[in-house]
């Protein structure tokens, strides 16, 4: 199964429509509204912990629960979102102008300068504070997993087989059956698989989430990331080696208790008629499925939600709606004014927002850090490339070594940056190091995997004749990879390297600044920069820096990344 | 009354120039109780477009159908529809997805089992009730689809192609076993509708058959069958069926066929025929049995081509003047036998002739190309004027035919990459 790639790069015909500005702008108000909310209510909140965080290693038991919890809570939260979101924008063809373009804009917005604008606002939410901040950590790791998968299942709203449609219209399904019977199946594979990626995604971005510090507003959340935050801040070696023996465990514990059960579940909603390749297994499953306890606990709530697709008598008796007839020009004419109206408020809002405190220097500044920070995404998406798709190749054409490899570099995509601060940050002191070269490879820690799988996965698909060919023919050496692995990996690895290019973006936050007890270092880039602003608690500027991160990754999306996309499958694609 | 009263009926998309691609147009239908009538033509000739109308899953541009004396204009409870890739959903079980429609229509649980259940045993799914669809062999799988439509005991029952999917004898097995259940009334349903693009199978099951036109679809002709069920492929009145819609179809005068009536224009739309299956076609009309002449019926059944496929390739052949096609024969011409006795290279020139002769989009090709400076000139730009006679779908298809025909006849070549045609051959 493949990563999705983002709207920018699969999707549009043009380059940039006038929706993608209304989506911009849309955000940036959004953003501009809490983080002028959150300016007014900076003063009051100071302090909330009431019981410190300790860095005993018996705490971490409780820590991880509650971080699991907080992971399950914002899955759901994903799930509502991507359900009505996905389906607003796949069936409503006036909604999907906006809400394409918007959410490929949302993917661009680093995930921690969600964090930085909404906490004060989450928190100034609830009463009492805790609960604030519990919010505003959900919010956090909702941002981290809600996108791909919106994103993801709108993508397969579009592709349900138009038999399969007709049939249900044939038969008179209605909305809602129709949706539980056809819409969500078809897409539960694919989304399942972003569901996991979602997981990984938040896991990186743990330690942000839940130690999260911004001006004078300091919020540690019991759970593993503020454990982690909390021992590099104490240069407590061992608390980080538990830290990552905890988070071992909570992710194996998350992979067979709940992801493989769900692929193994999944499986039967292939679309794919033919009984091909090994079906995935599950021992948890398999337990469940074969003492019916499972069955026998939701058989009430099962009934229950069949009775729902039931149509009403009333419906029934109702005559069909005739088809919508082609809108008239006013309609079209007066959505257009509206928006455009809308659009001009917000540009007004957004502008008066910025002019207070910001001059074109800071705006120059920060094309500038974009552009070293582009840099540093670019060398190391080609480092990346260079040793793993070699080993990509080399293990996918080993389908034994594939099936060890996977989980690993599952684990390994889920680990936080500031897990390896210990060891950069020593290092580059000892050695006395620059950190704006050594800093880097904590950017493409965790996404560097998203290569690896990819490749491995379009290695494993070549097809067993052309691989026969090659050696019938005696194509070995660097022939071998001209001609056989390298093209026929190759729309995998673009997709793998676009996933890898954005998570870089979005992980350059936690990497250009690193830390290990009082010693700070920090790169010249537009992630220290959000990040050095979100410790001074400067809206203005995190806006800023925000707005130009996402318009970065959209533009090298929309005029590299697709062009090469679009060849890619063109070219390359097997079958 | 009569089940479905079709009047007039047209249905056009827009086209990139403004004007309207016409896919259907003055179709007069009706369908009374007892009968199955049979929807017969080509590819492009919008048979299934007409039963989508019937079925209310698309609207039309103009004229009515009429169901029981109401307008059809939304999916109508009564009418189910077989499909032509099954339709199946994968996730659900034999049982699930013959419950579906029942369950749409809001009966209580153990009436959508009992009927299921008798759906299931009547058409012969015993026993397979909790198999997952990916489980099932093609026939079976049809046969889900069979139940799935008549466990709502639809008054008018559409199929489209329902058997082309599957293998011969598997859909000879599933068209008697219909035809018996029918016969013998145990089907809760009063009328058929069959699309088909395959002669005998149309002529083994309907009591009336209407022969469609393509692009646009037309009905041309309206043939009953009157022969007695269970029908004898090996019949001689089965046989003159045949040999008639054979006839009916490549007739000269309002065919759907001929082609090479009309002198082709640029914009005449190409049907993508490899030259192999031409040169494959001329060699097997050039010798015994056949000898340069051959009845359609007997090369379709002999190659195992369905209407479908022989019809493109026999009218390509007619069209390069290589043969004749007339009253449901098709004759090899002299260059025809001329072609069948020479080797690649000779064939290459032969064949270059005749494209340049009477395929006037190579030709206009070619020239333009002589014209440029720099011989060549992107796709773009044949597409764009093809477009404004066809609809895009089209434009691109006789394009690709006329770039396949052209690479073999060295008219020119083409680079898929660069999208550019030119005059030159790699070497």
């Amino acid at each position: 199964m493949r990563v999705i790639v983002p709207i920018s790069v699969g999707g549009w015909v043009r380059l940039f429509s006038r929706w993608d500005v209304l989506a911009v702008l849309l955000i940036l108000g959004f953003l501009v509204f809490l983080a002028e909310a959150s300016r007014h209510l900076f003063e009051p909140l100071t302090e909330l912990q009431s019981q410190p965080l300790s860095l005993d290693p018996r705490n971490l038991p409780e820590y991880s629960a509650r971080t699991t919890l907080r992971m399950l809570i914002a899955m759901a939260l994903s799930l509502v979102f991507t359900f009505t979101y996905a389906t607003l924008a796949a069936r409503n063809k006036y909604a999907e102008k906006l809400l394409v373009p918007l959410l490929d804009i949302l993917q661009s917005v680093p995930i921690l300068g969600f964090i930085s604008i909404t906490v004060v606002f989450f928190m100034a939410l609830a009463p009492g504070r805790v609960l604030g901040a519990e919010f505003a950590a959900i919010f956090a790791i909702f941002t981290s997993q809600a996108w791909n998968m919106a994103f993801s299942f709108y993508q397969s709203l579009r592709t349900v087989p138009a038999e399969l449609e007709e049939a249900a219209r044939n038969f008179r399904l209605t909305t809602w059956m129709r949706f539980w019977r056809l819409d969500v199946p078809f897409a539960m594979p694919q989304l399942i698989w972003n569901m996991m990626m979602s997981m990984s995604g938040s896991w990186f971005f743990v330690v942000a989430s839940e130690a999260i510090s911004v001006g004078n507003t300091t919020v540690t959340l019991p759970g593993v990331g503020s454990y982690i935050a909390l021992a590099i801040e104490q240069r407590d070696l061992h608390a980080v080696l538990w830290a990552i023996a905890a988070m071992l465990v909570v992710i194996l514990i998350y992979d067979q208790v709940l992801f493989r059960p769900l692929v193994a579940w999944a499986d039967r909603f292939r679309f794919e008629q033919e009984a091909g390749g090994i079906p995935p297994r599950s021992w948890v499953f398999d337990v469940l499925r074969r003492s019916g306890i499972i069955e026998r606990l939701t058989r009430p709530f099962a009934e229950w939600w069949r009775s729902t697709m039931r149509p009403q008598p009333s419906a029934m008796a109702a005559p069909s709606k005739p088809a919508p007839k082609r809108r008239n020009g006013w309609v079209t004419y007066l959505s257009a004014v509206s928006a455009f109206v809308i659009a001009l408020f917000l540009l007004w809002q957004v502008a008066s927002f910025f002019m207070q405190e910001i001059g074109l220097a800071d705006v120059g500044t920060t094309l500038l850090l974009g552009l070293a920070t582009l840099a540093r995404v670019v060398v190391l998406i080609a480092i990346a490339s260079v040793i793993w798709v070699p080993i990509g190749v080399w293990v996918g054409t080993r389908p034994r070594a594939a099936n060890m490899i996977q989980p690993v570099a599952q684990f390994l995509a889920a680990f936080p940056a500031n897990l390896l601060f210990p060891i950069v940050v020593s290092i580059i002191v000892a050695w006395n190091l620059s950190p704006n070269i050594w800093l880097s490879p904590l950017m493409i820690l965790g996404t560097q995997w998203y290569i690896l799988f990819n490749v491995i996965a379009g290695a494993s698909a070549i097809p067993a004749e052309l691989r026969a060919c090659g050696a019938n023919l005696r194509v070995r050496g660097w022939l071998w990879w001209r001609r056989i692995a390298l093209p026929a990996v190759f729309p995998y690895y673009v997709t793998g390297a676009i996933t890898a290019s954005g998570g870089s973006w979005n992980a350059s936050i936690v990497a250009e600044v690193a830390s290990w007890g009082d010693v700070h270092l920090h790169a010249y880039g537009l992630g220290a920069y959000i990040a050095h602003q979100t410790d001074v608690g400067d809206f203005h500027r995190i806006v800023l820096g925000i707005a130009v991160m996402s318009l970065f990754v959209v533009v090298v999306n929309r005029t590299f990344w697709r062009p090469l996309y679009a060849y890619a499958e063109r070219k390359f694609r097997l079958g | 009354m009569a089940l479905l009263d079709i009047h007039a009926l047209r249905q056009s998309f827009p086209r990139a120039d403004g004007g309207e691609h016409l896919v259907l147009d003055g179709v007069e239908l009706a369908l009374t109780e007892g009968q199955i009538v049979g929807l017969l033509g080509r590819t492009g000739s919008g048979k299934s477009t007409l039963l989508r109308l019937i079925a209310g899953l698309a609207q039309p541009s103009g004229g009515s159908v009429t169901y029981l004396g109401n307008p059809v204009n939304g999916p109508a409870p009564g009418i189910a529809m077989v499909f032509q890739s099954f339709a199946l959903f994968p996730w659900l079980t034999v049982l699930e997805n013959v419950q579906l429609g029942l369950e749409a229509l809001g009966l209580p649980e153990p009436e959508i089992r009992k009927r299921a259940l008798a759906a299931i045993d009547l058409i012969g799914l015993d026993g397979y009730e909790s198999a997952y669809p990916r489980e099932l062999s093609g026939g079976m799988r049809q046969r889900v689809g069979f139940a799935r439509a008549l466990v709502v005991h639809p008054n008018i029952l559409l199929m489209d192609e329902p058997f082309s999917a599957l293998d011969v004898l598997t859909a000879e097995t599933l068209r008697t076993d219909f035809l018996e259940l029918w016969g013998e009334g145990k089907l809760p349903i009063k009328g058929v509708i069959l699309v088909t693009h395959n002669i005998e199978e149309a002529v083994l099951m309907c009591d009336r058959i209407l022969l469609f036109s393509t692009n646009p679809g037309r009905i041309i002709s309206e043939i009953p069958v009157d022969l007695k069920q269970p029908r004898n492929r090996l019949d001689a009145q089965f046989h003159d069926l045949v040999e008639k819609i054979y006839v009916a179809m490549t007739a000269r005068k309002q065919s759907p066929v001929a082609v090479a009536d009309r002198v082709a224009t640029i914009d005449t739309m190409l049907p993508r025929v490899s030259a192999n299956l031409l040169s494959g076609l001329i060699e097997t009309l050039a010798v015994a049995p056949f000898n340069g002449k051959a009845d359609l019926p007997v090369l379709a059944d002999e190659l195992h081509l369905e209407l479908d496929e022989l019809f493109p390739v026999s009218e390509s052949l007619q069209m390069l003047h290589f043969a004749e096609i007339e009253g449901g024969d098709i004759k090899l011409t002299d260059i025809g036998k001329q072609f069948a006795e020479f080797g690649m290279d000779d064939r290459k020139k032969l064949f270059q002739r005749q494209l340049l002769a009477y395929v006037p989009l190579a030709t206009h090709i070619r020239r333009v190309l002589q014209e440029r400076a720099n011989h060549s000139a992107p796709k773009s730009r044949f597409l764009d004027e093809l477009e404004d006679h066809m609809s895009i779908e089209d434009a691109e298809h006789t394009l690709r035919a006329v770039i396949a025909w052209g690479r073999y006849a060295e008219v020119f070549a083409y680079d898929d990459d660069s999208g550019a045609f030119s005059l030159e051959n790699p070497s």
